[in-house]
């Protein structure tokens, strides 16, 4: 005999229900400029769920005490919480070992500690490092700063007009003197999802480490760097329907093990005198200070929330709603997509006619709708595409077709008053 | 609730859409480049500048509607301007714009009081100063880029 609850989990029809899920986000329910309001700006930072909210609220009403240094009952209870969130982030990318999750506080410093904590004493002159044009800044700019103090050379892989990578050059590019390839998994400006196990197989044929950036990939599909075999992944929580200043870097055990600490502190350390330090084992090597413990308990809560609704269904379901707001967009006079990979994600970046983004954003903004508009952090992807800027219209799994809809609406509404 | 009229006004529509003054000019013996790397725009903009005044002044480059139509209004403006008189405008406007103003006697800002809109949007006020920044770096002649950031 089956409780009601299974019963419904048998039942129910295969996809997500967007309306429902809706209902779990309290911000949704408010109107802008006296609309109500559509929010299309998930690739910058995704909205937070009622149960993350109220697992931060609960962390801080009742278990608030800090980690791992005390003996009283508060302390182990956070402790066990904030440890609690790092196996459920294990379990959720599928990483063999508990000590290969490291908290820190988001994808960019994630990409910070590898480059400073891995890169820095090994790498030297005629090493080079191999990236794609299509990062964001956050996953070039450690780099150059790292080529700068070691004398490595950083190269990229070019894209297309499609925002494809060029596999083709892309292997050209790689050789032995290739240490590390950072590539972004789902790029934020374009949406293109990349052909990583691909990328992954080559530049380990060559011995190079990979890194991935999944910061917009986490929200969007399963991940499970075990298959995928990165060496380094990292991902921030806020888009993940968890709250800022908290995220990840997974990092191969062997590979953390060899690396020093990033940084010195509490928390790091086994024993210190003034002769000696011993470093903690990981992950605690990488953590040190008393971390943002809300911030790893939401996250925690963010991928409890993802899980049960189902990352597959969740990829399927924005996958639709993608493919309907751009067949919808492309009937809007004078909208160009930027980015039209044949593999792609959540995101509809575009220009339309002459009006500047900032035009859009604002007119769009009055009609309730949120976009993002500039150069997304990718400046070299709106060189390439020669724009100063794209509007770009990210999507999340509590996005719906009428969303989709007042979007469209109101870039006819942008035409019309710039008609 | 303000209305989007009172930033897009037509004036600014006429202006973004045939803007005055465009082009290099030659023989301009001050110029600057202005950078909003926030959204992208960039212009240039080159002065004419004799016995303090400013005899003529140009500009070209990319941009949003509000920046457009406040490079192609200043450029009106500042022909026959003395520098000095210029840099107060400058001053005056800003200071309307960024609410830093004590008053709010807009009198003296003739036609460029179409630009008062962008108050009510203040992610959108650097694309109204932005020439206005540009001007202030070209009169100073410092011949490198400035950003409004
Ligand atoms: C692809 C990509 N990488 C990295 C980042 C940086 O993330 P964070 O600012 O949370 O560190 C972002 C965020 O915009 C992103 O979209």
């Amino acid at each position: 005999m089956s409780t009601p609850k299974e019963r419904i989990e048998i039942t129910a029809p295969a996809g997500l229900d967007a309306v429902r899920l809706r209902a779990d986000f309290p911000i949704l329910n408010q109107t802008v400029h006296g609309r109500p309001l559509v929010y299309l700006d998930n690739a910058a930072t995704t909205q937070k769920p009622r149960q993350v909210i109220e697992a931060i609220e609960h962390y801080y009403s009742a278990d608030n005490a800090n980690i791992h240094r005390g003996v009283h009952t508060l302390s182990q209870r956070a402790t066990d919480a904030y440890e609690g969130a790092r196996e459920k982030v294990r379990r959720f990318i599928n990483a063999a070992d508990l000590r290969e999750i490291v908290f820190v506080r988001g994808a960019t410093e994630g990409i910070n500690l590898v480059a400073q904590s891995y890169g820095r004493n090994r790498f030297k002159a005629g090493d080079e490092i191999l990236i794609s044009a299509m990062e964001h800044h956050s996953n070039i700019v450690p780099w150059q700063m790292l080529c700068e103090q070691t004398g490595a050379l950083l190269k990229v892989a070019p894209i297309n007009d499609a925002g494809e990578l060029i596999l083709d050059e892309f292997h050209k590019l790689l050789s032995p003197r290739t240490k590390l390839v950072g590539v972004v998994h789902i790029s934020n400006a374009l949406g293109t999802i990349n052909p990583v196990q691909e990328i992954i197989a080559a530049a380990h044929a060559v011995g190079a480490v990979v890194l991935l950036d999944g910061a917009q990939a986490v929200a969007h599909a399963a991940v499970d760097v075990r298959a995928l075999n990165c060496d380094f992944y990292v991902f921030s929580s806020h888009k993940l329907y968890g709250p800022t200043g908290s995220g990840v870097l997974y990092g191969k055990r062997e590979l953390l093990e060899a690396m020093p600490p990033y940084q010195g502190g509490g928390d790091m350390i086994r024993m210190v005198s003034f002769a000696k330090t011993e470093y903690n084992s990981l992950p605690y090597k990488f953590e040190a200070g008393t971390p943002h413990i809300a911030g790893g308990i939401g996250l925690g809560a963010a991928i409890d929330y993802v899980t049960a609704v189902g990352l597959d269904a969740i990829a399927q379901y924005e996958d639709h709603l993608l493919r309907y707001a751009t067949e919808q967009a492309l009937q809007v006079p004078g909208l160009r997509l930027i980015g039209t990979a044949r593999d792609k994600a959540a995101i509809l970046s575009f220009v339309l006619g002459r009006i500047h983004p900032h035009d859009i954003g604002t007119i769009l903004d009055h009609e309730g709708v949120a976009i993002r508009t500039g150069h997304h952090c990718a400046m070299p992807v709106m060189d390439y595409f020669n724009v100063p800027a794209t509007a770009r219209a990210s999507l999340a799994l509590y996005n719906t077709r009428d969303d989709v809809d007042r979007l469209i609406a109101a870039l006819h509404k942008v035409n019309e008053v710039f008609g | 609730m303000s209305d989007l009229r009172d930033l897009y006004q037509e004036v600014i529509f006429d202006h973004n859409r045939h803007p005055r003054n465009f082009g290099k000019l030659e023989g301009a013996n001050r110029h600057a480049v202005g950078h909003n790397p926030l959204c992208g725009d960039r212009l240039t903009l080159y002065l004419k500048v004799e016995n303090e005044l400013i005899s003529d002044v140009r500009f070209e480059g990319m941009g949003c509607a509000i920046s457009t139509a406040s490079a192609s209004l200043m450029t009106e403006r500042l022909k026959g301007m003395k520098v000095a008189d210029a840099e107060t405008l400058f001053g005056r406007f800003h200071d309307l714009l960024t609410n830093a103003a004590t008053d709010d006697d807009t009198a003296s800002l003739g036609k460029l009081t179409v630009l008062l809109g962008v108050r009510e949007y203040p992610a959108r006020v650097k694309c109204a100063t932005l020439a206005w920044h540009t001007l202030h770096a070209a009169l100073a002649n410092q011949d490198h880029a400035v950003t409004t950031e």
